[in-house]
C-alpha cells in the first residue's frame, strides 16, 4: 500500500538519488506525539500539585530540612542502617554458607532461621528483641544446664539502639542469605570444576573467580534490600529510638505541620536511596568486567605484549 | 627411566545411584603417549576423565600416577579420601581442557592463563604474565592476550583454555571432547594445537568423536561402551579393523 507511495516520493529535484542510497529514518508516529503530550500534562499537574499548592508549606520544609534535630535524627538513621547492613550481610553470608553446607545439621539450622525470620514482620521482630527481657531475664554464655561462664541482665544489653540493630540485621540476614545462595546457584558448575583443576582452594575459588561473578548477579537484589533497610529503620520508631521518622513525628506532634514534616523525612529518604543507587551502579560497572559490551581494543603486536610483561 | 607407567587406572568403578558409569576400567598410559577414548555418548568416557583428576570420586579400583594412588590414603583396613589440600596438589598434575572451555569471564585471556601459576604455584605476577604471553603465542593468540573470553571465538577460547592448562606444567593433559562445542570450521585450529602438543611429547588422554584426528595422533585408541573398555590398541587396527561387532558398527556409523 505504502510502497509505491515511498517509491514515488523520493527526492525529485537535482540529481536523482538512488533508492538504495537513501538514508534510513524512523518515522515519528502518532503514538510518539501522544506520549509527549501525556508527559507534558503529567509535568504540569505535578508542578501544580507540588509547587503551586500552598498546603505543602515549602517555607516550613525549608526551615526544618537542615535543622539540628532533623539532622541528628538523620544521622541516627544512617548509623542504624550502616551498622545493621554490615552485620546483616555478614550474617547472611554465614547463613548462606550453612544452607549450602554438606552437613545436614547446618543446612537445617539455616533453613529454620530463614523460615522463621521471613514469616515474622520486621515490626514484630524489633518489638520481640526489645522486650526480650520478658522472655530471658539474663543473657548467659555457657553449656546448656551448666553454670554459665558469663551472665548479664538482658536489659543491660538491649537498648533501643541495640534492639534496632539486632532486629534489622536478623531481618537482612535472612533475606540476604537467600540472595547469596541464589548467586552461588547461578554460577556455572564449570567454573567450580575449572578452579578444582587449577588446584585453587575454596577460599581462592570464591574470592578470585566465583565471587566477582556472584556479586555481579546479586547486586540489584542486594541494593533492593539495602534501600529497604533505610526505610525499615523507620520501624524502630515503635520502640522510641529517635531516628529520622521519630524526629519528624515528635516535631509535628508539637507544631501540627504533619505534611511538611513528613515531606522533610521523604526528602532525606530520597537522598539516602539515591546514594545507595549510586553505589549500586558503581558496583555493577566494577563487576560487569568481561560481560559489558566494550570497544574491543586493537590487537596488540607480539613484541609490545612481551615488553609489557617485562615492565610489569 | 623405569618402565613404571606414568598413569595407571586399575579396575576403576563409578556409580551414580543405580547407574554404573564405570564398570572396572583398567588402562595404562606411558609417558609421552597419546591415548584417545572413543565410544558412543553415555559410555563413560568423560566420567573416566573426571575420575582421573578427582572431579568425581571413584567408588572402586584406583588411579595411580607414578605409582602414587590418587584421591585416597590407607587407613588401617580401608581407604579414605585424602585431605582437600592433598587432593588439590594431586589434581594439579592434570591439565584439564573442558568441552565448554570454562574460561573465567571476568578475566582477560592472559589473566585466565596466569591465574593458576600466581595463586597456586606461587609464581610472581610479572613472571606469570610473561609466561601467559608466551603460552598464548604458542597457541597462536599473541594478539588476543587482553581480550575477554566473550570477545573471542569458540576456537580461540578453547586455545586459551589449552594455554591455561599448560601453564600449570601438568604431567598429563586431559581433553574432554575439546571440539564438540565448536563450529566445524573452528575445529581444525584447535586440533592443530593439540597435535602440536602431541608432537612435543606431552602425555595426553583425549575423549573425542573426531576419529580421523584420533587415527592421526593417537598411539592407542580405546573404545568404551556401557562403562567398559571393549577394545583397545593402535589406531589403525582399532579404527580400520576392529575385532568386535559393536566397535565395527560404531565406527561405521561415525564417518571418518
Amino acid at each position: 500500500m505504502t510502497t509505491p507511495e515511498t517509491l514515488r516520493s523520493g527526492p525529485v529535484t537535482g540529481e536523482e538519488l538512488e533508492l538504495h542510497s537513501m538514508p534510513i529514518r524512523d518515522p515519528k508516529r502518532l503514538a510518539h506525539w501522544l506520549s509527549y503530550a501525556l508527559g507534558a500534562v503529567v509535568l504540569v499537574l505535578t508542578f501544580r500539585f507540588v509547587v503551586l499548592n500552598p498546603h505543602w508549606d515549602w517555607p516550613t520544609i525549608g526551615s526544618w530540612l537542615f535543622s539540628r534535630r532533623v539532622v541528628s535524627g538523620l544521622l541516627n538513621t544512617v548509623l542504624i542502617t550502616v551498622v545493621s547492613t554490615a552485620v546483616g550481610l555478614v550474617l547472611g553470608l554465614v547463613v548462606a554458607a550453612f544452607r549450602l553446607s554438606r552437613f545436614a545439621v547446618l543446612r537445617g539450622m539455616a533453613a529454620v532461621y530463614v523460615w522463621i525470620i521471613r514469616a515474622t514482620p520486621g515490626l514484630v521482630l524489633i518489638l520481640f528483641v526489645y522486650f526480650l527481657a520478658a522472655l530471658m531475664p539474663t543473657l548467659s554464655l555457657g553449656l546448656p544446664f551448666a553454670d554459665p561462664f558469663f551472665e548479664v541482665p538482658t536489659n543491660h544489653v538491649i537498648s533501643q539502639f541495640s534492639a534496632a540493630v539486632i532486629g534489622l540485621s536478623a531481618y537482612l540476614g535472612a533475606y540476604s542469605a537467600e540472595i547469596f545462595r541464589g548467586g552461588v546457584l547461578s554460577v556455572h558448575q564449570g567454573q567450580f570444576e575449572t578452579c578444582h583443576s587449577l588446584g585453587l582452594s575454596a577460599w581462592r575459588t570464591y574470592t578470585k573467580v566465583v565471587g566477582p561473578q556472584i556479586i555481579r548477579v546479586i547486586t540489584p537484589s542486594l541494593a533492593n534490600e539495602v534501600v529497604t533497610m533505610f526505610k525499615n529503620t523507620s520501624l524502630v520508631s515503635v520502640i522510641g529510638y529517635v531516628e529520622l521518622l521519630t524526629t519528624v513525628q515528635l516535631v509535628y506532634s508539637q507544631n501540627f505541620k504533619t505534611i511538611p514534616m513528613l515531606t522533610v523525612a521523604v526528602i532525606w529518604y530520597l537522598v539516602l536511596t539515591s546514594l545507595a543507587m549510586l553505589g549500586q551502579s558503581r558496583l555493577e560497572k566494577r563487576f560487569g568486567r568481561g560481560f559489558d559490551r566494550r570497544v574491543v581494543k586493537n590487537t596488540v603486536p607480539v613484541a609490545t605484549a612481551e615488553q609489557e610483561g617485562r615492565h610489569d | 627411566m623405569t618402565d613404571q607407567p606414568l598413569l595407571r587406572l586399575h579396575k576403576v568403578e563409578k556409580h551414580f545411584g543405580d547407574f554404573v558409569a564405570l564398570d572396572g576400567v583398567s588402562l595404562t598410559l606411558q609417558a609421552g603417549t597419546v591415548t584417545c577414548l572413543v565410544g558412543p555418548s553415555g559410555s563413560g568416557k568423560s566420567t573416566l576423565l573426571r575420575t582421573v583428576n578427582l572431579l568425581e570420586r571413584l567408588d572402586g579400583g584406583a588411579v595411580y600416577l607414578r605409582g602414587e594412588m590418587l584421591g585416597f590414603t590407607r587407613s588401617g583396613d580401608h581407604r579414605r579420601p585424602v585431605p582437600k589440600k592433598v587432593a588439590r596438589r594431586q589434581a594439579v598434575n592434570f591439565g584439564m581442557v573442558f568441552q565448554s572451555f570454562n574460561l573465567i569471564p571476568q578475566m582477560t585471556a592472559a589473566e585466565n592463563v596466569a591465574l593458576g601459576p600466581v595463586e597456586v604455584l606461587q609464581v610472581g605476577r610479572a613472571d606469570a604474565r610473561r609466561q601467559a604471553h608466551e603460552l598464548l603465542s604458542r597457541v597462536g593468540l599473541a594478539d588476543r592476550v587482553d581480550h575477554y573470553p566473550a570477545e573471542l571465538s569458540g576456537g580461540q577460547q578453547q586455545r586459551v583454555a589449552i594455554a591455561r592448562a599448560l601453564a600449570m606444567k601438568p604431567s598429563v593433559l586431559l581433553f574432554d571432547e575439546p571440539t564438540s562445542a565448536l563450529d566445524a570450521e573452528l575445529v581444525a585450529e584447535v586440533l592443530a594445537v593439540i597435535k602440536e602438543l602431541a608432537m612435543e611429547g606431552f602425555t595426553m588422554l583425549i575423549v573425542t568423536h573426531e576419529l580421523a584426528f584420533a587415527r592421526d595422533i593417537a598411539d592407542e585408541v580405546v573404545m568404551m561402551e556401557d562403562g567398559r573398555i571393549i577394545e583397545s590398541g593402535p589406531p589403525d587396527r582399532i579404527l580400520l579393523n576392529p575385532t568386535t561387532e559393536r566397535a565395527r558398527s560404531f565406527f561405521a556409523s561415525v564417518s571418518h
